[in-house]
């Protein structure tokens, strides 16, 4: 068993030393601008402002590079608070209808934003579709335009075989209630990857998305200016919500939590094996029997009956 | 065999026309006392007897519905069974509510797909019915070879023919052949024997080998062959309605105008099987089910072991938590909705239904409660109750099967004919057991003799041979085993000191069953060259006269068998047939013997007249017979008990008396079985007045007449003359010998044998008559605390009621387990009354068996189905139910766990397919395995080492700390694999494409951690691993992955789409989570065992250590000092015998040795 623990930590350092370097290799730059966002004056009622379409929601915001960035950049929203893995919400889908053109009429567990009012189906039907998130982002460095790449953001399994390439929305966004995003009812399903990210619900309140990636390279102190349309709501629930541009290694974001761990792990694991050799060595055990064991008396009661001939 | 009530019954049915003296207390008069009998007569036709047999006459008997002869003993039929088995399903507690959710499944309540819910259950469900129906089919299959059993029938005009019995109607008549079974409940009409009269087996109903004979009424004996049923018609049987009493018939038979009374002695009950007779005539009065036999059969009491108990209580405390935690999340649920929802403008709230209105948050809270219980149903171990089944089925089969508890000379192996319990083996606290049958053979071997003051029998005791081995080998602390001594018998003697000659050897392997005697002065007739060679006579004749036994010739080879009431008359008849003095028949009132040495013209038959038979009892203790020789002198032979002989010597028949004493002495040293034999000359006239008296008493009818009968045969009985004693020896079974080693089990406890003076045991010794009082409400508590204390307890003479009460007691008193073995139908109720009962199935009949919950064809097999098969069965299912709720609370809390990050919402993070497979598929096979396979130790060493059997009684493997240990490690491995992962994939990409981990994606590593941690936790547990372990344990691993690759390629996977091909494979991090979370669930068991072994180890561990480094020499010596150090040195029984007897020789030797024999009972 000394020897597990040994090999377990022998294992278990480098792993956690590589991780952990791997994670620091990563450049992450956070902008949270839900609040920023909103006019000085409107500060004390930000639901009354993002309600209003008549307020333009443009938001520009700088960020310095505090780090040399290479490419790709990935741009990501993160949400706080949102509780996209709510049993409502997630259950609020048809998968079949966003498959298949001639299954438009399949919108059941999407209530509640099924039909239209006059019981037309929504195509994609449901509040996960509903809710898309609908900011936008753009982004220059001084005149330059550094164009965000949207495409492959999805899962290629999912373009082709869970998003139609024939079904466009319809009677989306219709209703007396408006959601979030609008879709191009020309592009297909199987196109709009922002749909198809957002529609892979996430696992916490606390998450992110892809929003696209950045074929540029940035380097420190670069000031970049992201003009961003400030529509979507999260005032009403409290949420935060955060642009990240961030680079990624084979290990993916800037997670030192897994380098950690592992280090933690290991380093466990051997010195256990050191105190558990220590511990033999000290007190080397006796190889005998729990003398206690041995006086226990097991009752044995002897039933006997007399027999025929004893007399 | 112990006979107590049963026992005299059943003499005096055997003996009652045939001799004089017995006990009719019934009204009936005599047994065969034929004619009309006015009192039986009275109750016929009233109440309870309203049955009426028309004898050979179908047309009028069918229009009395009485059922046929078919039996069915099946539970459920093909119709009956599912909703019959569905129902037993569902009375188990975790079942119903497994089957509750199922239902509520349906509604929009349930947090699952409906299929998710129903096909686990209706797996589980299914796999018990499947093992139900199994077994049923079996018992199907055996009544239909019963009821195709074929019997001849009457079918008209004097012909008989060959039906099924299950075709078999009341009234019927049937020929049955020798040893053939009887049918059905049978009134004899007729035997091959001119009287009338048969015998018959009755094995199958009460464990009684001997014959008992039956007798016909003489008004049908007539009716001797086919042909004369042609007229037999008018005969109506009108009798007692079905009842299941063995032992009592009432009835008239009408025949010719004439009403004749019946008793039990005509008829032929259903299992029993003719003998020595080679066909009989019946009539059927009862048929199938209302046969006595069936009306009898009771299904044995349903036992549920001690750890089966306990996890019934874990299953509540888990329901609890169940209840608790669904209780938190409504709680949550319903705070979330009133203060949060509203704000969720993405939820819809006003579009909302009555599941989750914010308005009504105590209604939605309430529904959502019935969610999380379905939700956090994953605590419960659905599969538990069908694997536990399934693995004690196959341990169940492994003890069938154990090559080392198969008996060459039966045939048998051991049975475990209830699964529940083998677990319960390994804890055996406490051993009840009967001692004749069981740990003797109850085969007797006639070994020494002392007539007319001159002892005879050179040959040693079993307890002479161990002690002087012992003596010989030095070796006072017993470090040899027992068993070696008889293994090592390569000398023929060992010297001990001039003088003290044992012969070991040959003679310990007698040629002649029942017959070890060596001794020439006595053999090939050189008794008549001795100086007292008429007492020898005399001596010889009554062991071939004073008996009950009857005869059986092999037609075979011409030798001859007895059939004796004790194995200890068949002994002296084999001795009497080697000495030359062969019984060969019996008739209604001779007895013929066969003489070889008494007259020069060699071998002469000589016939006695039986005059008189005073039979035994236990009270009497004493037997004698008075009968005529053939020159017309009336001799009367009594043997019984020396202290009740010595009592009754003339003055001038105690010649021999101090001679004969000290023998005798000596011989119950030797651990024999003595008795006295004595004889005494009857004068013509003396007899006929005692006989008028004894006749007189006899026919004599009120309470009192048992009483004048022994006061009358008391007159007769005295001024005997002493002729010798005999002493043989009750064998101990092979292996009983072992008793030392099964004693180790116990370490320090001791397995007794009775001998019938237990002048060297410590012990307890208590009789019936005290055993009463001692088990009085006030009285059975200092008993018990008495019995405690001291290492053994044995209770002599007691009644088979009695041995349930005191099982009952020790059961009740000490609160731990306890065994009961015995092999007669007398030990059947303490066979129920016991936590397990163990039957020994041989000679004594199947009664003990079949109330028993196992049952060995050797008490030695007792040994290994403790040490080895209970031991093991123990830990396993110890082990294996830890584990179920260990690897359940690690699933089910993380459901918990995301609860509380998704709102209380009753969502689930993990897709219904992967929990629908999590208990049935994924994790259930190396449980099973372990269950089935795991080995601590092996069996040798079990058997080497019976300290380890320690840890059931103390149930080391399934005390509350364990249990709870266990289920702190699967909180420990939930939050371990949730917050790890949570951590991990909290809001970074998990690729180098940037993507982040969706819902699917992190709830399918969680699984796969879980899956391998739980699945690396069973490998660690096990000890013992063959390559089934192997395949099971990394098979269940590669079939998840093996799954989600298959599940990935459908569309109903939804999000879980191609997710391990394009999204996790791909990505290290999730192979770098799993490592991780798989090590980390598993650390703190590996901490605790290293811990163990190295400051606290328990002794299974040491061996397994010991084994594991053992060296050739060193540790030879090692081992035998272990080996030494587990024994005792208390001794009881055989043991302490041959302590005594050591004793004594070094005593004898030096002069000044103290005695340590201490006489408690006389």
């Amino acid at each position: 068993v000394v020897s597990v623990f040994f090999i377990v930590g022998v294992i278990f350092v480098p792993v956690g030393v590589v991780s952990l370097l791997a994670a620091r290799d990563v450049v992450e730059i956070i902008d949270r601008y839900d609040e920023a966002c909103v006019p000085g004056n409107m500060t004390n009622n930000k639901l009354a402002y993002i309600q209003n379409e008549t307020i333009s929601k443009v938001c520009i915001r700088n960020l310095t590079i505090t780090k040399a960035m290479k490419q790709p950049i990935f741009v990501y929203y993160e949400l706080d608070n949102f509780y996209q893995n709510h049993r409502r919400y997630v259950k609020s889908r048809n998968d079949a209808q966003l498959r298949d053109r001639r299954k438009a009429n399949q919108t059941s567990a999407c209530e509640p934003e099924k039909t239209t009012a006059n019981g037309q189906p929504i195509v994609p039907c449901g509040l996960i579709a509903w809710s898309l998130f609908n900011d936008t982002y753009s982004f220059t460095r001084g005149s330059e335009n550094l164009t965000v790449d949207k495409k492959d953001i999805s899962w290629k399994s999912d373009r082709e075989h869970k998003f139609g390439k024939d079904v466009y929305p319809s009677n989306f966004q219709n209703g007396a209630l408006k959601g979030g995003a609008t879709l191009e009812p020309t592009i297909p399903l199987s196109e709009q990857e922002d749909l198809i990210v957002w529609m892979r619900t996430a696992a916490l309140p606390t998450f992110r998305k892809l929003y696209g990636r950045i074929y540029f390279d940035l380097k420190v102190n670069d000031t970049i200016t992201v003009r961003l349309n400030n529509n979507y709501n999260t005032y009403s629930f409290g949420g935060k919500k955060k642009l990240v541009l961030s680079t990624a290694t084979w290990l993916g974001g800037k997670n030192d939590f897994l380098g950690f761990a592992y280090l933690i792990v290991g380093g466990l694991c051997i010195f256990l094996a050191f105190a558990f050799t220590l511990l033999y060595f000290i007190k080397p055990r006796l190889v005998t029997f729990n003398s206690s064991l041995l006086q226990s008396a097991w009752k044995v009661i002897s039933c006997v009956l007399d027999i025929h001939v004893t007399f | 065999m112990g006979r107590s009530g049963g026992g005299r019954r059943r003499d005096r049915m055997r003996w009652s026309k045939l001799y004089t003296f017995n006990c009719f207390r019934g009204h009936h008069g005599d047994a065969g006392d034929e004619g009309p009998s006015s009192d039986a007569a009275g109750a016929v036709g009233g109440p309870g007897f309203s049955r009426v047999v028309h004898c050979n006459n179908p047309v009028l008997q069918k229009t009395l519905k009485y059922p046929t002869n078919y039996i069915t003993t099946t539970k459920y039929n093909i119709i009956t069974f599912f909703p019959k088995a569905i129902f037993e399903q569902f009375r188990r507690v975790a079942n119903l509510y497994f089957l509750l959710t199922a239902i509520l499944s349906l509604t929009p309540v349930c947090p699952f797909s409906p299929v998710s819910m129903i096909a686990p259950l209706a797996f589980v469900v299914g796999l018990s019915m499947l093992k139900e129906g199994l077994e049923d089919w079996r018992r199907f299959i055996q009544d239909m070879k019963v009821n195709n059993r074929k019997v001849a029938v009457h079918k008209g005009d004097g012909e008989f023919v060959y039906r099924h019995w299950e075709e078999l109607c009341v009234g019927d008549v049937v020929k049955v052949e020798k040893d053939q079974f009887f049918p059905a409940d049978l009134l004899l009409l007729s035997s091959s024997y001119e009287d009338g009269i048969c015998y018959v087996e009755t094995m199958n109903l009460d464990g009684e080998t001997n014959l008992k004979v039956k007798r016909s009424l003489e008004v049908t004996l007539p009716l001797e062959e086919d042909e004369s049923f042609k007229d037999f018609q008018e005969a109506v049987i009108r009798c007692e309605d079905p009842n299941p009493s063995l032992y009592t018939f009432t009835g008239n038979f009408e025949y010719e105008r004439q009403v004749y009374a019946l008793d039990p002695f005509q008829i032929l009950l259903r299992d029993s099987k003719l003998r020595n007779t080679s066909f009989i005539y019946g009539v059927v009065i009862f048929t199938g089910h209302d046969s006595k036999v069936m009306q009898n059969s009771t299904e044995s009491p349903s036992k549920r072991s001690r750890i089966e108990r306990k996890m019934d209580l874990i299953i509540y405390i888990l329901f609890t938590v169940l209840m608790l935690i669904s209780l938190i999340s409504s709680i949550g649920f319903a705070v979330r909705i009133k203060l949060d929802l509203p704000h969720w403008w993405y939820l819809q709230p006003q579009n909302s239904n009555k599941l989750d209105d914010p308005s009504r948050p105590a209604l939605s809270g309430i529904f959502h409660l019935i969610t999380a219980l379905i939700l956090y149903g994953y605590l419960i171990p659905i599969s538990l109750y069908v694997s536990i089944e399934l693995v004690k089925v196959l341990q169940a089969h492994f003890i069938n099967q154990d090559i080392h508890m198969f008996d060459e000379e039966t045939g048998n192996t051991a049975q475990a004919r209830t699964s529940n319990l083998n677990e319960e083996l390994g804890q055996v606290h406490t051993v009840l057991s009967d001692k004749t049958g069981t740990l003797t053979c109850n085969q007797m071997d006639f070994l020494k003799c002392s007539i007319a003051g001159v002892s005879y029998g050179v040959g040693s005791s079993e307890v002479e041979i161990a002690a002087a081995k012992q003596m010989a080998s030095g070796a006072d602390d017993h470090d040899i085993p027992l068993q070696d001594i008889w293994e090592e018998n390569n000398e023929d003697e060992i010297e001990l000191v001039e003088g003290v000659t044992f012969s070991v050897g040959n003679n310990r392997k007698p040629s002649i069953k029942g017959f070890s005697f060596v001794d020439d002065r006595l053999m090939q007739g050189n008794w008549n060259k001795e100086p007292n060679s008429s007492t020898i006579l005399l001596f010889f004749r009554i062991l071939a006269l004073c008996h009950t036994a009857i005869p059986e010739i092999n037609e075979a080879t011409g030798s001859i068998a007895y059939e004796a009431e004790s194995p200890d008359e068949g002994a002296f008849l084999v001795a009497a047939r080697e000495f030359g003095f062969e019984f060969f028949k019996r008739t209604q009132s001779s007895v013929f013997v066969r003489e070889k040495h008494t007259s020069p013209n060699g071998t002469t038959e000589r016939e006695f007249k039986i005059l008189n038979l005073l039979e035994f009892n236990s009270k009497r203790k004493r037997m004698t017979v008075i009968l005529k020789d053939e020159d017309g002198q009336i001799l009367l032979f009594c043997k019984g008990a020396d202290s009740i002989i010595f009592d009754r010597l003339a003055k001038n028949g105690r010649m021999y008396e101090v001679d004969t004493t000290r023998h005798l002495n000596d011989y119950g040293e030797a651990g024999l079985r003595t008795l006295a034999l004595s004889y005494r000359v009857l004068e013509e006239s003396e007899y006929s007045s005692w006989n008028a008296e004894f006749h007189k008493a006899k026919t004599s009818i009120g309470p009192d007449r048992e009483l004048q009968l022994e006061r009358v045969s008391d007159l007769i009985e005295r001024e005997l003359i002493l002729v010798g004693a005999t002493a043989v020896e009750d064998k101990l079974q092979k292996g009983a010998a072992k008793e030392s080693l099964l004693s180790q089990i116990a370490n320090g406890s001791q397995m007794v044998k009775l001998e019938k003076d237990p002048d060297a045991a410590f012990a307890l010794v208590i009789d019936g008559k005290a055993l009463a009082f001692a088990l009085e409400d006030d009285m059975k508590h200092m008993f018990l605390n008495l019995a405690i204390e001291c290492a053994s307890v044995i209770c002599c003479r007691v009644s088979p009621k009695q041995k349930a009460l005191v099982t009952r007691l020790v059961k009740e008193g000490i609160g731990q387990t306890t065994l009961a073995i015995g092999d007669g139908a007398n030990d059947v109720g303490m066979i129920q009354e016991a936590d397990i009962g163990v039957g020994i199935s041989g000679v004594e009949g199947m009664q003990a068996v079949m109330a028993s919950d196992f049952s060995i064809s050797q008490f030695r097999f007792l040994e290994r189905l403790l040490v080895v098969h209970g031991h093991w069965c123990y830990k396993r299912i110890a082990q294996m139910i830890c584990y179920f709720f260990y690897k359940n609370i690690a699933f089910g809390l993380t459901i918990f766990y995301f609860e509380a990050f998704a709102g209380f919402s009753g969502q689930s993070v993990y897709d219904d397919w992967f929990m629908l497979l999590f208990n049935v598929v994924l994790t259930s096979l190396p449980v099973i395995s372990l269950g089935v396979f795991e080995q601590d130790v092996s069996s040798e060493i079990c058997l080497q080492f019976p300290a380890l059997y320690q840890q059931g009684p103390k149930n080391l493997f399934f005390d509350w700390y364990r249990i709870l240990g266990w289920m702190g490690n699967g909180l420990y491995s939930s939050l371990a694999i949730f917050f790890l992962n949570l951590c991990i994939f909290y809001d970074q990409a998990i690729r180098a494409g940037g993507q982040i981990a969706d819902m699917a994606a992190v709830g399918t590593t969680m699984f796969t951690c879980i899956i391998w941690a739980v699945n690396m936790q069973i490998a660690l547990t096990m000890s013992h691993f063959t390559w089934i372990q192997h395949l099971f344990v990394w098979g269940s691993i590669s079939t998840w992955y093996l799954f989600i690759l298959a599940y990935g390629t459908t569309l109903r996977s939804g999000d879980n789409y191609q997710i391990l091909l394009e999204v996790l494979g791909p990505a290290p991090i999730y192979w770098a989570a799993t490592l991780l979370v798989t090590a980390a669930c598993n650390i703190p068991y590996l901490i605790h065992i290293s811990y163990q072994r190295s400051c606290n180890p328990l002794d299974h561990h040491v061996i397994q250590e010991i084994k594991y480094l053992k060296k050739d020499v060193e540790d030879q010596t090692m081992w035998k000092r272990e080996r030494s150090k587990a024994r005792q040195k208390t001794k009881i029984g055989f043991t302490a015998r041959v302590d005594a007897k050591i004793k004594q020789i070094k005593g004898r030797l030096h002069k000044k040795g103290p005695s340590l024999t201490i006489h408690t009972v006389s």
